[in-house]
């Protein structure tokens, strides 16, 4: 299949003012994302994730190697709005990343920026905030809005520019578990839609949920594998600050008090029907 | 120590067109020693409700005993109520400002007006209660810390007033699993150590269950349910019903339960849950 993005060799390097010295945050990556997948990418804070996910879009840029979005290089000047409308991206901080003082206006920024025809503007405004179930908000403020919702405007802001792939930086941090459940619900149908998702989280249940993880550690890659293989390394999650999600705990503990509870199951679903097996 | 609120009420801009009741009639009481976890989606009045009880916000009607002072009485001076009640702010780390670590703990004492002994005698206490090497900490800039180290260095500012309440609104928000779990650590030990009330506000109902031995459920403003974790977490549909869900633990084996399992539903945590299911799956396989 063909790559969403292609990083090669990557190294990302922060200048430290005093004293000069360089701090290597990223070290020699690569690491292909194929397009319409869904991949979660894992690790303790400081170990990059943020810095590799504002390397997808050019928000930085490597200080060595390349990165490429389709097949442009981010560090390409010419090209580098091609690369932000192709990957978009989605904040932490809910607050942070609204810029109008109504809804509509704040989805419609993006494509304005564009030069995007105003009558199809609001068509891809309007499509935008019914595909995040925001639609009869378009006239309201959104400090009236709650963490979630002001995330899912943040969200058709970024659909409304037509990416193909939308990065989202711990985008759940800050929410409530109904607010991840509803941004975590339009994450997948994005997905399905045939949108490639990357999804910066420290939630082992939302990662559990993508069809591949990388798990970074130090600035490299520790783990990368589907979810299946990557939870299977227990040992090597807890010493990278990481956790098993409930349902691998839980199916480890059993096996090992003799209950043969196959490898594959790891969330809570699969989990129910195995044991609803033995009524 | 105890605290006692009665009947607190909070109108934001009353009289005012965007006038908004935050609080109605909230009455609750919290016994010595006890740790109490606080739950509500965002907006239900859990922060307003906390921010109560060191005298950030005067109540609209209502009132609050800490101890045996009534902080809502005129008169009552402020700083004698925020030595005895220590507030953690969400994301405190975004509050340090000083140029080391030592230097920002020993802010709040300062401010106290302790003399110099005491000060450093408080800050090197508050700094290890938190989990951290005074001695490798102390001269370093709080800016070039973890994200979890950040978050106890603030925390031991708060702790260095000595507090006799400690409240923390979500203390564990944004950090990787691994400091999350320091962080509840830190919590208790500073628990046994102090045997001080603890007050926390969590969207974290595995924490909640874990740290509690009361929690008070929040709803657009008013006090819907409270009682032990056991006691809380059984009534699943009511907690539905206002945005908030079970630990997820125990949202497992009620899933089992309602599947007609003969299973007990009110689990809190993974070691009771692998006794429960060990105990259902063998029973069961013998039956075969």
């Amino acid at each position: 299949m063909e790559n969403m993005i292609r990083i090669e060799n990557l190294t990302f390097e922060y200048m430290h003012d005093e004293e000069g010295e360089e701090q290597v945050v990223l070290k020699n990556l690569n690491l292909e994302i194929k397009k319409g997948s869904f991949t979660a990418i894992l690790g303790r804070n400081g170990s990059g994730k943020s810095t590799l996910a504002k390397n997808m879009n050019g928000l930085l840029l490597p200080t060595g190697g390349a990165v490429y979005v389709k097949n442009w290089n981010t560090s390409d000047q010419e090209t580098i709005w091609d690369v932000r409308q192709a990957a978009g991206m989605v904040f932490q901080n809910p607050d942070n990343q609204l810029v109008s003082s109504i809804v509509e206006d704040d989805v419609a920024f993006g494509p304005e920026n564009l030069g995007v025809d105003p009558e199809d503007i609001r068509k891809r405004v309007d499509k935008a905030l019914s595909s995040v179930n925001m639609g009869k908000f378009r006239r309201k403020s959104p400090h009236m809005l709650s963490g979630g919702q002001k995330q899912r405007i943040a969200i058709a802001g970024v659909v409304a520019m037509k990416p193909e792939c939308i990065i989202f930086d711990e985008a759940t941090a800050m929410l409530d578990p109904k607010g991840r459940e509803e941004i975590m619900y339009i994450v997948k149908e994005l997905n399905e839609e045939g949108i490639t998702v990357i999804c910066i989280t420290h939630f082992m249940d939302e990662a559990v949920q993508a069809d591949r993880i990388i798990v970074l550690e130090q600035g490299e890659i520790l783990l990368d594998g589907t979810p299946r293989e990557v939870f299977a390394q227990e040992e090597v999650l807890i010493e990278a600050n990481l956790e098993l999600p409930l349902a691998v705990d839980l199916a480890g503990r059993l096996r090992k008090r003799g209950i043969n509870v196959p490898e594959d199951i790891i969330n809570v679903e699969g989990l129910v029907d195995y044991i609803c097996r033995y009524k | 120590m105890s605290i006692q609120v009665k009947n607190l009420t909070h109108i934001y801009s009353p009289g005012m067109p965007d006038e908004q009741v935050a609080l109605e009639d909230v009455s609750f009481s919290v016994a010595d020693g006890e740790v109490v976890g606080v739950i509500g989606h965002t907006g239900s009045g859990k922060s307003t409700m906390l921010q109560h009880l060191n005298g950030l916000l005067k109540p609209s009607s209502g009132t609050i005993v800490v101890g045996d002072v009534d902080i809502t009485e005129k008169g009552v001076a402020m700083r004698e109520i925020r030595k005895r009640v220590g507030l953690v702010f969400q994301y405190p780390e975004y509050q340090l400002f000083e140029e080391t670590v030592a230097l920002d703990v020993a802010f709040g004492p300062k401010n106290l007006g302790l003399d110099e002994d005491e000060i450093e005698k408080r800050v090197r206490a508050a700094i290890k209660e938190v989990g951290l090497d005074y001695e490798k900490i102390k001269d370093r800039s709080p800016f070039e810390l973890s994200g979890g180290q950040k978050r106890r260095v603030a925390i031991a500012g708060v702790i260095a007033m000595m507090p006799e309440v400690l409240i923390l609104d979500e203390p564990t928000a944004g950090l990787d699993p691994g400091a999350h779990e320091e962080i509840l650590k830190m919590i208790e030990r500073i628990h046994e150590n102090s045997g001080n009330i603890i007050i926390f506000v969590s969207h974290n109902m595995g924490d909640v269950a874990r740290l509690s031995d009361k929690v008070l459920v929040m709803d657009d403003g008013h006090l819907v349910l409270s009682g032990t974790p056991t006691e809380v977490f059984s009534k699943k549909d009511e907690l539905k019903a206002i945005g908030l869900s079970v630990p997820p633990v125990t949202n497992l084996m009620q899933q089992l339960h309602d599947r007609g399992l003969d299973i007990d539903p009110d689990k809190l945590n993974l070691d009771e849950a692998e006794e429960e299911l060990v105990r259902y799956l063998q029973r069961t396989k013998i039956n075969d």
